[in-house]
């Protein structure tokens, strides 16, 4: 395993560092969303709630995704032990990303829209991501070579970076009359779409997760056993056919539902290696908890079990019924995005970006400080929304329903604890992505101005000797 | 170890299941004869330039500031929404929509509502998990 250079402000170094950047204003538009439940009609003439939605939800699913590239991009280097296939690939990548990025943030700011839900930007906007990926997809594919003997991770890779690009490219069928004309044909489609890309970026961070989990045990036993590679087709097999829980309202076919029910169980699988493991886990926990990004992994895991028992359970379409459209939903939404996707991904950001040629030691009492800040107010913040998500079902079961908007009154003390337990989360999270940022720019601002005296020193030597 | 024979043939049949699959929901959409009214339709693209997801949910899928509009149509009438639509609320603000994208954002509900009932009360609960509309 060779190491790449942990001086140099590699591109994906830098897709890492952006996706960071994302991160903290993802949180700052969620605050103001939050702010917007518990203060109706505020910032409603500037940036009403319609334009704060898709600002935090676009930002934090870049971030997700930037820093799921940077993470392969980085380890696929370290796996093979050679460059990625090309620079210029990445680089041209990185660049399409962040101007596609920056006009969508913008354009939501002015009210712009134009798709559907979590990717609301016009689909103009959609190409060069598109492009993009298809870079991404030709590096990848180019700097791996052979799937021949290799690990779970690589197929990872591959199947996320692959199901991305089909999954995204479907999303926008809606384009063409035939499939949206009717709103069932056009939300069977969309959410069998977005159903799976989430499987694919999940594909992407879990393959990461895995290769950090062998680096930090110095072992590649579980990467190429049978049963990680069983678990990776129990994964992709509901990536492709357990989308329909989404619609088991939606008077779709009967059959997408049912395949869904089935193909969902089969997570029971998931959950009960983890129950019979969790001895095992903890006392590794315990012999590496020092470690940074093995504490981040062992958080995921605690919020894999949390999530995966309520996934469960909600993809039982007799508890969906009163689990739809609440703020349940939206609590494993939460707890998939932040307990376990934001929490790999910080676990492969240590990984890559703390050995800087600035030293992390100072900051580490600032880090435990936040990881127990974040980890405790993530669970309030989620108790929360179960709380508010149950109380609205039970309206939405009621005979004699009171009318919506005092349906959410009867919400405001539990969406000011989710608005409380949010801001506490975002200060530990702030707490944990200043060094990593930090570290990076001084360092390679120190090593910019060394070069340039470096450089001024040579002219002067040449101007002499000549 | 999973020899390599296998790990091929899985995932050759998990893709061309997953192809067949979705070869088929395409080919074969739950609604046939989907045509609809250039209103309707012209609703639909205005329901998405003005974002009413982010708040309105749909059969349960959209954000959860405002109510569910899938039925409102049949419950509340084209009156109610044209009140709604005219001068927004507290919490949703006023568009300054013209009578055209008003009467399309009514067509498009209406044609939302044709489909089918989103209310939880209307499911019945099978004991071995399944529901039924």
């Amino acid at each position: 395993m060779v190491r790449s250079n942990n001086k140099e402000l590699s591109t994906s170094k830098l897709f890492i560092i952006a996706g960071l950047f994302l991160l903290a204003t993802g949180m700052i538009w969620g605050i103001t969303g939050g702010l917007q439940y518990i203060l109706p009609g505020f910032l409603k003439r500037q940036l009403s709630f319609e334009k704060v939605r898709p600002l935090h939800v676009s930002s934090v699913v870049f971030w997700i995704i930037l820093s799921a590239v940077g993470g392969v991009s980085t380890y696929i280097q370290q796996h093979t032990g050679k460059k990625l296939y090309s620079n210029k690939l990445i680089k041209a990548q990185f660049i399409i990303f962040i101007i596609s990025i920056f006009i969508i943030l913008c354009s939501y700011i002015l009210g712009k829209f134009g798709g559907r839900e979590y990717w609301e930007f016009h689909p103009i906007l959609a190409l060069p991501i598109i492009i993009a990926w298809i870079l991404f997809l030709i590096n990848v594919v180019k700097s791996i070579g052979t799937l021949k003997n290799q690990p779970v991770y690589i197929w990872m890779w591959l199947t996320g970076v692959i199901f991305f690009l089909f999954t995204f490219l479907e999303s926008y069928l809606w384009l063409f009359p035939y499939f949206r004309n009717n709103v069932v044909n056009d939300m069977t489609i969309q959410w069998k779409s977005y159903g799976s890309m989430v499987g694919s970026w999940n594909m992407l961070i879990y393959g990461s997760s895995i290769f950090l989990m062998d680096k930090i045990s110095n072992t590649k036993t579980y990467s190429h056993s049978r049963i990680a590679f069983l678990l990776y087709f129990t994964g992709l097999f509901n990536l492709m056919f357990n989308w329909g829980h989404h619609i088991y309202t939606l008077p779709t076919h009967g059959f997408v539902k049912h395949i869904s029910y089935a193909v969902s169980m089969t997570e029971l699988f998931i959950l009960g290696r983890i129950i019979y493991l969790w001895k095992d886990s903890l006392t590794t926990a315990k012999k590496n908890f020092h470690q940074t990004s093995y504490r981040f992994l062992m958080a995921a895991d605690i919020w894999i079990f949390l999530t995966l028992v309520l996934a469960i359970a909600m993809s039982i379409p007799a508890i969906n019924v009163y689990t739809h459209g609440t703020h349940i939903t939206v609590a494993h939404t939460m707890g998939a995005t932040i307990g376990i996707n934001s929490f790999l991904l910080l676990a492969i950001a240590f990984d890559i970006l703390k050995d800087t040629c600035r030293n992390f030691e100072p900051y580490k009492k600032r880090f435990n400080t936040g990881y127990w800040i974040v980890n405790g107010s993530l669970l309030l913040f989620w108790i929360s929304l179960i709380c508010a998500g149950v109380i609205k079902a039970k309206w939405q079961l009621s005979n004699s329903q009171i009318p919506f908007s005092s349906m959410m009154l009867t919400l405001k003390p539990y969406f000011i604890v989710f608005f409380i337990s949010g801001v506490i989360m975002m200060i530990g999270f702030f707490l944990i992505i200043y060094p990593l940022v930090i570290n990076q720019l001084l360092c390679y601002s120190k090593r910019n101005s060394t070069e340039q005296i470096d450089a001024s020193y040579h002219t002067t030597v040449t101007l002499q000797n000549k | 170890m999973l020899p390599e024979k296998n790990k091929v043939y899985i995932i050759s049949l998990l893709i061309i299941s997953f192809l067949a699959y979705s070869g088929f929901i395409y080919k074969s959409l739950p609604f046939k004869n989907s045509a609809i009214s250039k209103e309707s339709s012209h609703g639909k693209i205005l329901w998405q330039q003005y974002n009413c997801n982010a708040c309105h949910q749909v059969y349960g899928l959209g954000g959860y500031l405002g109510p569910d509009l899938t039925n409102t149509f049949s419950k509340k009438g084209s009156a109610y929404i044209s009140a709604f639509l005219k001068g927004g609320t507290e919490t949703m603000p006023n568009f300054n929509l013209n009578q055209n994208e008003i009467t399309a954002l009514i067509a498009y509900l209406k044609s939302i509502d044709k489909t089918g009932s989103a209310d939880p009360r209307t499911f019945i609960k099978n004991y071995d998990g399944t529901i039924e509309q």
